[in-house]
């Protein structure tokens, strides 16, 4: 077994062009910088195209025009720049254009602190644009997680049409780290449904449906467009297709999360806490639960690496047969209100600092042990 | 050729809209050229010229306010060979300001049509970037404060290759028009027209008006003297390989001997300019040569040449949870600068951690076991001071022998560097410690 020193960044990047991304634009920020850099030296060798965008915006819009040409597209940035993507992501949301965007989040809010970690936009990303309709989230803990969960990224948004979010950070994006590459789960790649024999209708599905894709400049015209539209990608004010159409973007993204809801639960059996954390605080709480359980004290631990949609299923779960839950994050508290939801009447604690460092291991062990004699 | 327009969508501009002049002179222009409806994408904007993409049987693609240069680029750049027009209005000039300026500098084939009617129609004609300031618009007194955006001198100025400005009733428009559609690179025609639902309400603007208009703004009749030049998504390309993706994913095998048992966790604590991240980064290498598992995190400020440099390198026989340091097995001090953005460690420390200390630095009272080295005396440069540092580092903490650590700096450095590293790590084993 040889290791391979890498960090996060860069496991997204090998992620990408493993997924078959080839088109990538994004505009230098720290901590994502390196993902445009390493894109650039990764897929002009490859036929693929990166550009470097006069600002976010233009970005992301390069990216839905690829996108709907036909390519596997990604952009990456931080916290100030997934503001400046807004209203393209909900764009992407409502006329279904498959993107990845990787948020190597950073301390905020605002310009922040470009050189430190933390998950502030954890809210954001799900909510962080106009009609309020569902993305995909994914949170990996580490460079590993990063390549795994960048090819899901992929696949996720070619099978939904959805815009993915990578929700990376300071912490995991720019730190190396030994990779076992070999035994890195490599998801087979997935693309995204063709049209075939017969009139193509842009947007035409079965309810929680996923419509099929032929491409801008292809031999069949297409229409896309960002205003309410019906199946056939007309600007609509009819209230029963506008309500279908709302209803299948919704219904198609949520109705399949148990087949992308991707999780560790480390389970003990004689646990009254269960700690529910994500991001790179899930290693500190790994950490922390070998101590408590080494000091004699039993506890579980349940990793999310899909935050949005929430993984209602897997909370319940987990959460049966404890008492109590302890959700740790590093923010001022977002996470744990969808948890708090889920797993209501149950007590649901809270951990959190954004104060430009990780939370440590003893920061958790203290924490449960608090919880523990409230 | 057939008409490129839409059978099921026709035109429903307001009576008299110049965007309905534009649209036919384009359908003249498309049929003219003999392009095919699949050939085409139109992308449109936001506001009455954002009706175009409806009214075409081509592609049509209609998106956010002031980004349809974006997007068609993207199209572009990822299908060389679709035929893309952009049709904006005044405002979308205004509100993609950026965007028309990167295109007339990127020149990539595209074709810009701009729907100039000097007003925002659709939201009641309120005051875009090219009102006159005489106008009387929905903005009350703004727009007399603010003069009008010439679009074709900006554009020329930011590197546009082919401009043109016509009035929507010249004779020319379509000719015009086809002439900017076939122009390889990106070519911007600036329409004059009226709007009769708005602007011209309160403005009345004749044809013969406009003609005056146009005149004295200048007419603009297609290449730019001294911005012609190669195009983009061409040069692009020349650039492209055809290489399929290879997969190496074997790591490193271990080639080296650590005699490390459990964690091992170094911060060194430098300024720019000494080389602290590369040290780290060497002795962090070192460690996955001998197959341990390693992390390295490091702290410097944006402006790269000057401040603290802080690498944190942590071995480890076992997988590693937790990436950061929470008692430093060495802690070593190399500049001043790094030493005040550690903080509050200093009191943390225990005789656990090894504090090796630059002579000529000075540290906060602390626990640590101090080990003193002068590198002036041992002849080590500032620079080199991080490096040889690790020489010590080696030798006091047993973990790697030098011969190890100069077979990884020869692994892992650029050939040019290899022999002075290993000079230094050598001379940092051997030199005296205080």
């Amino acid at each position: 077994m040889g290791l391979t020193f890498m960090d996060g960044n860069e496991a997204v990047v090998k992620a990408a062009v493993y997924a078959g991304c080839r088109f990538f634009a994004g505009y230098p920020i720290t901590p994502a910088t390196t993902i445009l850099s390493g894109m650039l030296e990764a897929l002009p060798p490859l036929g693929g195209v990166v550009i470097q965008g006069e600002d976010e915006i233009a970005s992301i819009g390069y990216c839905l025009g690829a996108s709907m040409a036909g390519l596997k597209a990604m952009t990456a940035t931080s916290g100030p720049g997934i503001s400046l993507f807004s209203e393209n992501i909900s764009f992407a949301v409502g006329s279904e254009i498959p993107l990845v965007i990787v948020n190597v989040m950073r301390q905020g809010p605002s310009t922040g602190a470009a050189t430190r970690g933390a998950d502030g936009d954890i809210q954001f990303m799900r909510w962080g644009h106009s009609g309020g309709l569902p993305v995909v989230v994914l949170a990996p803990t580490c460079a590993a997680d990063c390549f795994t969960l960048t090819v899901h990224a992929f696949n996720l948004s070619e099978r939904l049409r959805v815009p993915v979010f990578v929700a990376s950070s300071k912490e995991i994006g720019m730190t190396r780290e030994t990779v076992d590459l070999e035994a890195v789960e490599k998801p087979p790649v997935v693309d995204r449904k063709i049209h075939g024999e017969g009139p193509y209708l842009p947007f035409a599905a079965e309810p929680n449906g996923i419509p099929a894709f032929l491409p801008m400049g292809g031999p069949v015209p297409v229409r896309q467009t960002s205003s309410m539209h019906g199946p056939d990608g007309y600007i609509t004010t009819n209230p029963a297709v506008m309500e279908a159409m709302v209803e299948r973007l919704k219904g198609k993204v949520e109705s399949s999360i148990d087949s992308f809801s991707f999780y560790e639960w480390d389970a003990q059996e004689t646990a009254s806490t269960l700690v529910v954390t994500y991001g790179v605080t899930a290693r500190s709480a790994r950490a922390a639960v070998s101590r408590l359980r080494a000091q004699g004290r039993p506890v579980s631990l349940l990793v999310l690496k899909t935050l949005w949609p929430v993984p209602e299923k897997v909370l319940r779960s987990a959460a049966e047969s404890v008492r109590r839950l302890l959700v740790v994050e590093a923010n001022l508290g977002q996470y744990v209100h969808e948890v708090s939801r889920v797993v209501c009447p149950k007590p649901t604690h809270f951990f959190g600092l954004m104060c430009g460092r990780m939370i440590r291991p003893e920061e958790i062990v203290r924490e449960v042990i608090r919880a523990e004699s409230s | 050729m057939p008409s490129l327009l839409n059978p099921s969508r026709p035109p429903v501009f307001c009576p008299g809209c110049a965007h309905e002049r534009s649209l036919h002179a384009l359908d003249k222009a498309f049929q003219q050229l003999k392009w095919e409806p699949h050939e085409v994408v139109v992308v449109s904007d936001i506001g009455c010229s954002g009706l175009f993409d409806v009214f075409f049987a081509t592609h049509a693609f209609h998106g956010l306010h002031g980004r349809a240069l974006t997007y068609a680029a993207g199209i572009k750049l990822a299908r060389p060979h679709a035929k893309v027009v952009v049709v904006m209005g005044d405002g979308g000039v205004g509100i993609g300001g950026a965007h028309l300026l990167a295109a007339c500098r990127r020149n990539l084939d595209l074709t810009l049509l701009i729907l100039n009617n000097f007003n925002f129609g659709m939201t009641g004609g309120q005051y875009s970037c090219t009102t006159p300031q005489g106008a009387r618009v929905a903005s009350g007194f703004l727009n007399t404060l603010e003069p009008p955006l010439d679009v074709c001198r900006t554009a020329a100025a930011a590197g546009a290759p082919f401009v043109v400005r016509r009035s929507v009733y010249s004779a020319d428009l379509s000719a015009k028009f086809a002439e900017a559609l076939s122009y390889p690179g990106f070519a911007v025609v600036d329409v004059w027209g009226g709007c009769p639902g708005r602007f011209m309400k309160a403005n009345p603007l004749s044809p013969k008006d406009l003609d005056v208009l146009v005149e004295k703004a200048g007419l603009w009749d297609g290449p730019v003297s001294g911005n012609e030049r190669a195009e983009y998504g061409a040069e692009y390309a020349r650039r492209l390989g055809a290489a399929a993706p290879l997969w190496d994913w074997k790591g490193i095998e271990p080639r080296v001997r650590a005699n490390l048992c459990g964690r091992h966790g170094a911060v060194f604590l430098g300024a720019a300019g000494e080389r602290v991240l590369s040290a780290g980064h060497l002795w962090a290498m070192t460690g996955v040569w001998a197959g341990l598992h390693v992390t390295q995190k490091n702290d410097y400020n944006i402006t790269v040449m000057r401040g603290p440099s802080i690498a944190e390198v942590l071995l480890s026989s076992e997988p590693i949870d937790y990436p950061g340091i929470e008692e430093p097995d060495a802690v070593v001090v190399l500049a001043r600068d790094g030493v005040e953005r550690m903080g509050d460690v200093w009191r943390e420390l225990s005789p656990r951690t090894l504090v090796i200390q630059s002579a000529d630095v000075p540290v906060p009272e602390h626990g640590g076991r101090t080990v003193v080295v002068d590198f002036k005396k041992a002849a080590v440069g500032r620079k080199d001071r991080a490096v040889a540092s690790l020489g010590i580092l080696a030798r006091l903490s047993g973990i790697f022998q030098i011969e190890d650590l100069i077979e990884s700096a020869m692994s892992s450095l650029p050939p040019s560097q290899r022999d002075a590293t290993a000079e230094v790590l050598r001379k940092g084993a051997d030199v005296p410690l205080g």
